[in-house]
């Protein structure tokens, strides 16, 4: 009897696991099926499951919407400023974590909760007086804006919570603070420093509104290119389908590979330890 | 031995005066930064939001004080902007709350596939938010979406979601639901895995019913972890634009038009960069406010329960 039970309770703990899992997914799954659907099989409600899938709606993202330019962008934009990100970020983590420097950790905590959008009237204003709207540097320098305080957010309670053993050996040897820093306290730190980059180039890469109004032509990124499929129109469903496949992605990809460290990134600040 | 090769003793004078300021050459060029990109901003908008400047006349800058503020407090549009912010973060934040420590409590437990379940709970929050609009666009869709196929297979006449100022509200709150419930249920999954052992063991003891163990210990430990999380995912759903403006850009008409949108709409749609600095203003108003009650709560609640 009671081993009957338990497997009615393990069953049990399995449906329901079952469908809330479908609830989590169920979107993407419809977005990899409409993918493959032509416009007349996504308007009609039949065979919902069960269809001849076409494979034309890929190449057409990169034919006729020209995909490969904003790949690129989103590309550059995310490797750079989250290379720009850590470059500042980390000395920075490293000085507020050993030196106390509680002003400036607070200050960019605050930064963390603002919207993004308080600085893009006078960004607008200012890179367009200079000439870097639609450029590179613009787009980096704002994504900057997300990167470099969720960097430091991160990584000063990593820093933090380092033995200090191994620091103060080296200290007591006459070793300089900025060589403990980078031959010492970085090594240690690489499993948080690879969570950071990658949420960085993330959030970087799914940034959608510093580009509503830095970009151009020249610079537009993916999360705009997919915007603009909504302006025409008559929305090509199938399309927009493969596009947002093919923008989600990389990011699927790195959450999978990478689920442990990311849980420990987003859930950080919260739960201390 | 390893230790004197990388850091044989610096004689010049720069090392020296590094090594008297490394904390300030540490931090230094973020500081630069945060000034330049942040500070300076910040100041700029104050002051714009002080002036009439429509870039769209090219008449110029005006110091008019107060009057883009006065403006907006006396505008409905800006109120309902803030009633409609305040209704849709309560009302996604307070459903993700309880769903969110409801199906970490049903997960506290080992079991096959706990690494794949909660990699896809990570899914919907670092998919690009945009491409998550996209799609919820299709899913909402009248006539070809799923959502109104479900309705049908129950019985319930189809809705028009994200088409109709009275749905779209809501239908923008199941999005973000659906988005963000995996945050405040793998920061409670988390908190969980850090409870002590002690207090279970005493209740066990004590002969304490399950439902006791759990609003008695489990929730009253857990919470402050939770509430922390909570509060952080308020301030991001004050926030939410990209969802919002993907799928409506605010519409339709002004129904899901939320502070954030209004301040793009008022800066970039209208060039009204001075009106739209003090919406700006007045949001961040809003956001610490938000932000200050919150926490007052936090720590009554938890002052309380100890």
């Amino acid at each position: 009897m009671q081993s009957t039970r338990n497997v009615m309770k393990r069953i049990g703990f399995y449906v329901i696991l079952i469908l809330i899992l479908l609830c989590v997914s169920f979107p993407f799954i419809w977005m990899i099926l409409a993918s493959f659907k032509t416009q007349v099989q996504i308007q009609s409600l039949e065979n919902l499951f069960i269809f001849k899938p076409t494979f034309s709606n890929y190449p057409k993202v990169f034919k006729d919407y020209d995909f490969w330019k904003p790949i690129l962008n989103s590309f550059i934009v995310a490797f750079f400023s989250t290379g720009i990100g850590l470059l500042l970020g980390l000395p920075a983590s490293y000085g507020i974590a050993r030196f106390k420097q509680k002003l400036f950790g607070s200050i960019i905590l605050v930064i963390r909760f603002f919207p993004g959008i308080t600085f893009l009237i006078p960004w607008f204003s200012i890179f367009s007086r200079i000439g870097l709207i639609d450029t590179y540097v613009a787009l980096i320098l704002s994504h900057l804006l997300i990167n470099l305080p969720f960097i430091i957010w991160l990584m000063v309670p990593f820093f933090e919570s380092m033995p200090l053993e191994l620091e103060d050996a080296a200290r007591v040897d006459g070793c300089p603070t900025l060589k403990i820093f980078s031959k010492i306290a970085l090594p240690l730190a690489s499993p948080g420093i690879i969570t950071g980059s990658l949420l960085s180039f993330v959030f970087s890469w799914n940034n959608f509104v510093f580009s509503m109004v830095l970009c151009g032509g020249r610079t537009k990124t993916l999360p705009l290119a997919v915007f603009n499929f909504v302006s025409y129109a008559l929305i090509d469903w199938g399309a927009l389908m493969a596009a947002t496949v093919i923008i989600t992605l990389p990011v699927l990809a790195i959450a999978f590979v990478t689920q442990r460290y990311i849980i420990q990134g987003l859930t950080a600040g919260a739960v201390k330890g | 031995m390893r230790r004197d090769v990388m850091c044989g003793k610096g004689t010049m004078k720069i090392e020296d005066w590094t090594e008297k300021n490394a904390k300030y050459v540490l931090t230094l060029p973020a500081v630069i930064f945060v000034l330049i990109m942040v500070v300076f901003p910040l100041i700029y908008t104050i002051s714009v939001s002080f002036q009439e400047w429509n870039l769209t006349t090219y008449a110029g800058r005006k110091w008019t004080g107060l009057r883009n503020y006065a403006e907006l407090l006396t505008d409905e549009r800006f109120w309902n902007a803030t009633a409609r912010t305040l209704i849709y973060s309560f009302s996604a934040v307070a459903i993700e709350a309880v769903l969110g420590i409801a199906i970490a409590l049903f997960l506290n437990r080992e079991f096959k596939g706990k690494n794949v379940t909660k990699t896809l709970f990570l899914l919907p929050m670092v998919s690009t938010p945009v491409a998550v609009g996209m799609v919820w666009l299709l899913l909402y869709e009248p006539t070809m979406g799923l959502a109104n196929y479900f309705l049908s297979i129950l019985g319930i006449s189809p809705q028009p979601w994200l088409t109709s100022r009275t749905t779209v509200l809501p239908s923008l709150i199941i999005i973000d639901v659906w988005q963000w419930t995996p945050i405040v249920m793998l920061i409670t999954l988390a908190g969980l895995a850090t409870l002590p052992k002690e207090p279970y063991d005493s209740a066990k003891i004590d002969g304490a019913s399950k439902f006791q163990i759990l609003t008695k210990i489990t929730l009253p430990l857990v919470m402050p972890t939770v509430l922390v999380g909570l509060l952080i995912r308020l301030i991001d759903a004050l926030k939410t634009y990209d969802i919002i403006y993907s799928t409506t850009q605010g519409g339709p008409g002004e129904a899901s038009e939320t502070l954030n949108i209004l301040g793009y709409v008022l800066g970039f749609s209208y060039f009204q960069m001075g009106l739209g600095s003090a919406l700006i203003i007045l949001f961040l108003l809003v956001v610490t406010i938000v932000s200050l009650v919150f926490m007052k709560l936090r720590n009554k609640a938890i002052s309380s329960l100890y």
